[in-house]
Order: structure tokens, then C-alpha cells, then sequence
């Protein structure tokens, strides 16, 4: 180990450049902490489960046209369904009023106590049949599916309280946190009858991706209700393999089976694939981002690193020379650019680590961000130590090439 | 002068192409990130009607009191039908119009061609003028067709490309939801962004414009659903759409055109007399908590700049900044390289202000370079914002001749000003002392 005095003597003598290069440390530890925290962030929301068995499910929207009566509607959506069933290729099918990331669903507050004025929970409603659990591919972890005859169809203004719920086990565990939901009454919105719990299932995610319904997210009811109306949207379960030809052939048939419809637009038909990717595409994109400027950002400063040390090296050849014909070994060289370049960094890693606090609380007034957890502090301190030493290795060791002549020349 | 001073810049970069190269790099891609967000928040924070937006505002009516304010003390951000009404009666502002987002199907004439879906407002006669929406052909309808409830539509110059192949088709007949509407007007190229009128709705962008304006009392009547969202306090006591005009549910988009400050205070005092007449006959049981902003305001107040896009300039101004000091720091360095020189210049009569003259205009080089790179970067980064933004975002980016201008000039004042600190180390080098040490 090199003596310290003699580097900072010198590092008095390059007040600017010691100050530039601190600064620039600074700076892009404080930015790269807080990018990293935000792609850390958006990866962990983008990479949540939805509960369901994603690889083979196919959504379509349908639309009915020129007609206006709702139960209409809701017979022809039955025989849609009914239809899709025995199609090949279908392992099952369901009507829904939403469906995981789809963007667009019902929910609602909901109470364990008849009287309760304040929803314990806030949750989504899905109205699904007894194929919900078999097309989405969800895990029952307690009780029982719907049965058949407890499937009630409606008009979307006149549904009644279902007798049966099943729930998410998030949910579950949020209003009866002793772990007994089952069989227990929950009340919807603004409800006077309780619906029973009947089934719980492993997990079940609500129809939005976005940040607002993070306290949410997993808190789901599914319903055995089948609504009628103008709009209706089918959650298939493609067998393995045959996801793709099913996206062409389910519209095709449902085309052919009923003329009077629109299957178009951003929603029309889509594999899961595609409904993960609209729902997460500004995260991911962020994230995308963030990490881009992150390395231009580390590039620039150990290229600047490089650069400023360079000139270092070149102005001092006659010192180090000196330095060399008075008895310094190469080692000595190296080293004492290595520790000249970790007592810059370690001056601008402190200060950056304030500064990254610092605009992280900033964020967290300006755009409802999360605080800043310390670990992403310490690794981008170490990161950032350790690309300085990188970057000072080259220019260091050719100081350390510097042969004792040099000292005996003038420039 | 300023020639022998761009080839003394130009040899001197020449001579170390390494750290010159990394300077251009630098401020390339540090202008390029920055111009790149700077062209998604132009896109999404600008004023979509700049000549009027000060004249048009939002009321907003606590309908639901205490229990349903959001935790700021909020009011709803949307209008129930019975109090949107009484406004449109009352009729106090200059301009106004009820609104709600439709989505009905069209039946195209032409045989054997599927039906459509298309999107839309109900809105009155006011609509149109009130926002000075562009017409291509014919005009909105007038106040009596809005009591009349009369069977007319204006539709989208695109979707007069689809049924009517561009033509002028005001006129014609259109099937909407199985029932026949004469088309009075055809907009001209018209989707502001945000969408202004109903921001609620749309969540501010939307990729896709809208096809067709129907009159609003019209809509209701041949119950027309919504198609936007539908936030209800209580469970509407009777169903269906009727149902829900009865009801304090909040599902109606408003906004009024009040000229000056004077109409601005009447209407503020009428809204609020409104909310003591209601209080007064018992539907509001609390203290009168209306807001009335002006459009710049209501959607500063909805955040449709989404915070994703802030934070992404904010990042990226911050790259510009580290590779500004960057700058600096390598500057420094290339300029104090040439202390001999510069100490033989001043020795043999230059004065400061040309030493000054001549590393400014080195400095100004690379960021000229550093600007045309910027360029390329700039372009190549619009062009990509399609992969990581929603496509409604992103595609209201677009490279235009003031990004591109104001691209260059980024990339040059913030290299002069980075180059401001070592040109001043350069003029104070002493020349005795260069040329006794040499």
C-alpha cells in the first residue's frame, strides 16, 4: 500500500481535474441507483404470475350488431360458447366478463360483516361458469368448483347476490386471516345478503397490470354468473400446440356460425402473449430505458476516467521516471495510480450516495415512487469503485512502463 | 480570424482522434437521450388547443359529499346526469356540451360487407364550435336538432374514406345501431392529443380517432349506452340505462367556454348557487365543494402527462449532465496539454480574448460533431420509441424541424458552456513560466 500523503499532495495540484472526476462519479452513481431501483421494480411487477396456466389460452371480444335486446344477445353468446367447446384443437372455453391483464373489469369493495361499514378489502368480480377453473387452468386449493345448476344468467343491471363464491387466496387470507374462508359469508360492494365462500384457488390476478391496483393484485371473486348484453369476450384453452391455428380458426367458425358481429380491433383476438405484452408494455419499456441510459452512462464514465488519467500519466512521465531511477518498482507505479483513482472514487461515491437518496426522496414527493432500498446504494457504490479501478488499469500500467530514463530527459 | 482559429481546432482535435471521439460520443448521446424524451414529453404535455384553452373549463359538482372524495378532497371528476342536465338547461356559459363516449356498431350500405365498430361522443350542437372542430364537408347541427333529438351524425374524414370513399357524403344515410342517420358534416383530420374533451375516458391518448359525433339528447333516447367508465358511490336504484340517468352515478364528461374573468366568477357563483339549491332540497348533505379550472389546470390536475414520461427526461437530462462534465474534465486536460503553445502565443502579443477566441471555437467543434451525431442518435431514437411506449404515446412522437434545431443548438451551448471552465484555465497560463520550464 502506497503512502496516502504523498497522492493527495499531488491530487492539490489537479484540484479541477480530482473535482470533475468526483463529480461525474457522483452523478452517475446517483442515477444509475435509482434506474436500477425503478427496472428492478417494473421487472418484479411485470414478471408476477397470473395464476393461470398462460402458454395455450387465446381471448377473443365479440360484439353483437343490430341487437338490442340483451337476453337476445345472451343466447346467441351461449351458443358462441357452446359452439367453441366442441370445436377441435379446444380443450375448454368460457364466457367472461374480464380476465387477468385484459385492462378493463369490475370491481369492488367487500366486507366480512353484514354492517361493516368499511370494505376490508377491495376486490374483482369475475362472472364465469363452471369451465372458469378448467380454461384458466387455476389451482383449487380448497373446496369445490361451481356446479352446473348454480350458474345464474343475467343482465349485467339486474345481477342478484350469487349464493356461491369462490375466491383468491389473497383474498381469503385478507378477510379471514385465521385461514378459514371456507364456507364463511363475504358481502360485495354494498350487499345485504352474503355470498359463501365455496372454493378457494391458488392465485388469481385482477384484470389490470398497472401500479394502481398494486395493494390489490391478487384479490379476485369469481362469480357463477353469466352476463348477457352486446359485448362478450371468451377465455380458450387452445390443447398444446394447437394455440396458433385456434387464433385463425375460432373466429372463422364464430363468423360462420353468426354473421351479425365485429371481432376487430386492438382487442379483437389475441393469444396471452400478446395480453401480457399490451398490459406491461410502458413498464417494460421503461425498464428498457432505464437500463440503455445506465450503460451510456457507465461507458461515459470510465471512458472520462480513462481519458482524464491518460493526460495524468502523460504530464507526470518525468516524475514517475523519477520516481522509477530512485528505486520505485513498476508495482509501486500501478498502485499508486490504483489508490490515487479509489480515494477520487470513494470521495465521489459518498457524495453520490447522498445525492441518489436525496432525488430518490425527491421522486418519491414528485411521482409516487417507493423508497429507495440501501442495497441498491451499496451495490452501485461497489459497481462503481470497481469500474473506476477498471478503467484506471490501462493508463496505470502504462505509467508503470515508464522506464527510469525518462528522468534524465528533458520533455 | 475565425478560420485560422477552426484549423487550429481542427488539427489540434486531429491530433488526439481518441479523446476527440470520445468527447463527440459524449455529448451525442447525451443530447440524443435527452432530445428523445424531450420529443415524448413535448408530444404529451402540449396544449392541444393553445388559442383557446385559457377560455375553456370544467366544472366539477360534489355529488357524492365526504364519503366518496378521493383523499386530496377531491369532487368526482365526471358529471351525474340529473345535475349535467340542469347545467345544459341553465345554459349559463357562452359554449357548452354535455358529453358521453359511445361505441356503436355501423352497418355499411354496400352489401355483404361486415359490420363495423366504431367510436364516438354524444355531445350537443355547442361541440362543435365550442372546440373549433375543422369541418371537410357540411357542419355540426344546430340547437333544435339537439331538442329534436334528430336522426343526424358528423362523422370522421376516415370513416367517410371507408363508407363513402372520400366523397362528400353530407346527406347521406348511415345504419348506426340498426336505425338511419343523416350525415351533416364530415370532420377534416381531427384527433387532439390528448383528448381533451374527455380525458377521463380516454386517459388522455388514444392512438385511434373518433368516427362519430351523434346529438346528445338523441343518444339517450334510442338508449345508447356509455361506452366510458361509470364510477357509482351506491348500487343505482332502478337498472338499466334509465336506471343510471337517475342515478348519482358519475359518467358524463362537461365542459363550458367562458370568455373572461367576469363570466368565469358568474358561472363559478352560479355552480355553487346550484349546490346550495340541492343542499337546500336535501340531496346534498354537505358544505359546497365545486371546482371550476380552466382546461390547462384540469389536466394538470388529472395527470395525463404520465409520471413515466417525466421521469424518463429527467433521467436522460441527467445523462446529459454527466457527459457535460465529462466534457469538462477532458477539455481540461486537452487544454492544459498545450500550455507550451499557448504560452508562446501570449509571449509573442495574443491577448486573452484570443486564446479565449480560439478554444471556444474548438469547444464549439466538438459540440457541432457531438450535435450532428445527436442527430442521427435523435432520429434512430424516435424512430425506436414505438418498442418501448404504448403505441398511443408513442405515436404522437415524431422528428420535426424544431427538434432537430433545437437538437444542434443543445449540443453546441452546453459544449461552449462546458468548454467556458478549461478555456479560462488556458487564458490564465502564464507565459514565463512556459517558456522557462521548457
Amino acid at each position: 500500500m502506497p503512502h496516502i500523503k504523498p497522492i493527495l499532495a499531488a491530487l492539490k495540484r489537479h484540484k479541477a481535474g480530482t473535482i470533475l472526476i468526483a463529480l461525474q462519479i457522483a452523478l452517475t452513481l446517483a442515477i444509475v441507483c435509482n434506474a436500477l431501483f425503478i427496472i428492478q421494480q417494473r421487472v418484479t411487477r411485470l414478471s408476477r404470475p397470473t395464476g393461470m396456466d398462460e402458454s395455450n389460452l387465446v381471448a377473443i371480444q365479440n360484439r353483437w350488431v343490430g341487437v338490442t335486446d340483451a337476453a337476445a344477445a345472451g343466447v346467441l353468446t351461449r351458443a358462441d360458447v357452446l359452439a367453441l367447446r366442441q370445436m377441435p384443437g379446444v380443450q375448454d372455453a368460457v364466457q367472461v366478463n374480464a380476465f387477468p391483464l385484459r385492462g378493463g373489469g369490475w370491481s369492488t369493495g367487500v366486507r366480512v360483516d353484514v354492517d361493516g361499514k368499511k370494505p376490508i378489502a377491495h376486490t374483482t368480480q369475475y362472472f364465469m361458469d363452471e369451465h372458469a377453473l378448467a380454461t384458466m387452468g387455476v389451482k383449487l386449493i380448497a373446496g369445490r368448483n361451481f356446479r352446473a345448476d348454480e350458474v345464474v344468467t343475467t343482465d349485467p343491471d339486474k345481477i342478484q347476490t350469487s349464493p356461491q363464491a369462490i375466491v383468491s387466496k389473497a383474498l381469503a387470507d385478507k378477510l379471514y386471516p385465521d385461514g378459514s374462508a371456507l364456507g364463511k359469508p363475504i358481502y360485495l360492494g354494498d350487499d345485504r345478503t352474503p355470498s359463501t365462500v365455496i372454493g378457494v384457488v391458488e392465485r388469481l390476478q385482477v384484470p389490470w397490470g398497472a401500479a394502481w391496483t398494486d395493494d390489490f393484485a391478487e384479490n379476485s371473486v369469481i362469480l357463477p354468473v353469466q352476463l348477457t348484453g352486446n359485448f362478450s369476450t371468451y377465455l380458450i384453452r387452445a390443447k398444446p400446440g394447437q394455440q396458433a391455428e385456434l387464433v385463425k380458426a375460432a373466429p372463422a367458425m364464430l363468423t360462420k356460425l353468426n354473421r351479425l358481429r365485429v371481432i376487430t380491433g386492438d382487442r379483437g383476438v389475441r393469444t396471452f402473449e400478446v395480453v401480457r405484452e399490451q398490459a406491461y408494455k410502458s413498464d417494460r419499456g421503461l425498464a428498457i430505458l432505464m437500463g440503455v441510459i445506465c450503460l451510456i452512462l457507465l461507458a461515459i464514465t470510465a471512458a472520462g476516467i480513462v481519458g482524464l488519467t491518460s493526460f495524468w500519466v502523460g504530464q507526470r512521465r518525468k516524475q514517475i521516471g523519477v520516481r522509477r531511477a530512485l528505486g520505485a518498482t513498476k508495482h509501486d507505479i500501478l498502485s499508486y495510480f490504483l489508490t490515487e483513482n479509489l480515494m477520487i472514487g470513494i470521495a465521489g461515491v459518498v457524495i453520490g450516495a447522498l445525492m441518489a437518496v436525496g432525488l430518490n426522496l425527491w421522486m418519491v414527493t414528485q411521482f409516487e415512487m417507493a423508497r429507495l432500498s440501501m442495497a441498491y446504494v451499496a451495490a452501485g457504490v461497489i459497481a462503481l469503485l470497481l469500474l473506476g479501478q477498471a478503467a484506471v488499469l490501462a493508463p496505470a500500467m502504462r505509467a508503470a512502463k515508464v522506464p527510469p530514463v525518462e528522468a534524465t530527459r528533458s520533455v | 480570424m475565425f478560420s485560422y482559429y477552426l484549423d487550429l481546432a481542427v488539427r489540434s482535435l486531429k491530433r488526439s482522434p481518441g479523446l476527440t471521439a470520445l468527447m463527440v460520443l459524449a455529448i451525442g448521446f447525451g443530447v440524443a437521450a435527452s432530445m428523445t424524451t424531450w420529443s415524448v414529453f413535448r408530444a404529451v404535455s402540449g396544449d392541444p388547443i393553445p388559442w383557446k384553452s385559457s377560455k375553456l373549463f370544467v366544472p366539477q359538482i360534489d355529488v357524492w359529499g365526504p364519503q366518496g372524495r378521493s383523499s386530496d378532497g377531491e369532487p368526482p371528476n365526471a358529471m351525474a346526469y340529473p345535475d349535467a342536465m340542469v347545467l345544459m338547461r341553465d345554459h349559463r356559459a357562452k359554449l357548452q356540451s354535455a358529453m358521453y363516449q359511445i361505441s356503436p356498431s355501423v352497418v355499411p350500405a354496400q352489401a355483404g360487407r361486415h359490420p363495423l365498430n366504431v367510436s364516438g361522443h354524444a355531445v350537443y350542437s355547442e361541440f362543435f364550435p365550442m372546440l373549433d372542430v375543422p369541418f371537410l364537408y357540411g357542419s355540426g347541427w344546430n340547437a333544435s336538432d339537439d331538442t329534436q333529438r334528430t336522426a343526424v351524425v358528423v362523422i370522421s374524414s376516415k370513416l367517410n374514406q371507408k363508407l363513402f370513399a372520400g366523397a362528400n357524403s353530407v346527406g347521406k344515410t348511415l345504419n348506426i345501431e340498426s336505425k338511419d342517420y343523416r350525415v351533416v358534416g364530415v370532420l377534416d383530420n381531427w384527433n387532439p392529443q390528448p383528448r381533451y374533451y374527455d380525458v377521463v375516458n380516454s386517459g388522455g391518448f388514444s392512438a385511434t380517432g373518433e368516427d362519430v359525433f351523434l346529438p346528445f339528447e338523441r343518444a339517450i333516447e334510442v338508449g345508447m349506452s356509455n361506452d366510458g367508465n361509470t364510477n357509482c358511490n351506491a348500487v343505482p336504484a332502478e337498472s338499466g340505462f334509465v336506471g343510471l340517468q337517475h342515478s348519482n352515478c358519475v359518467w358524463i364528461a362537461y365542459m363550458a367556454q367562458l370568455d373572461d374573468a367576469a363570466a368565469v366568477t358568474a358561472y363559478r357563483n352560479y355552480l355553487d348557487g346550484y349546490a346550495h339549491a340541492q343542499q337546500q332540497a336535501g340531496r346534498f348533505g354537505w358544505a359546497v365543494n365545486n371546482r371550476l379550472r380552466d382546461l390547462p389546470a384540469f389536466l394538470d390536475n388529472q395527470h395525463v402527462v404520465p409520471s413515466d414520461t417525466k421521469v424518463s427526461l429527467l433521467v436522460a437530462i441527467g445523462l446529459l449532465l454527466v457527459c457535460l462534465v465529462n466534457t469538462v474534465g477532458l477539455l481540461l486536460a486537452k487544454f492544459l496539454r498545450r500550455s507550451g503553445e499557448i504560452g508562446v502565443r501570449r509571449a509573442l502579443g495574443a491577448p486573452r480574448s484570443a486564446i479565449y477566441a480560439q478554444f471556444l471555437t474548438e469547444a464549439g467543434i466538438i459540440g457541432a460533431a457531438g450535435g450532428v451525431l445527436g442527430l442521427l442518435l435523435t432520429g434512430v431514437g424516435v424512430a425506436c420509441v414505438g418498442w418501448v411506449l404504448p403505441k398511443s404515446i408513442a405515436t404522437l412522437a415524431r422528428l420535426d424541424l424544431p427538434l432537430l434545431a433545437l437538437t444542434l443548438l443543445v449540443a453546441v451551448v452546453a459544449t461552449l458552456l462546458a468548454g467556458l471552465y478549461p478555456t479560462s484555465r488556458a487564458a490564465r497560463v502564464q507565459p514565463a513560466w512556459q517558456l522557462k520550464s521548457n
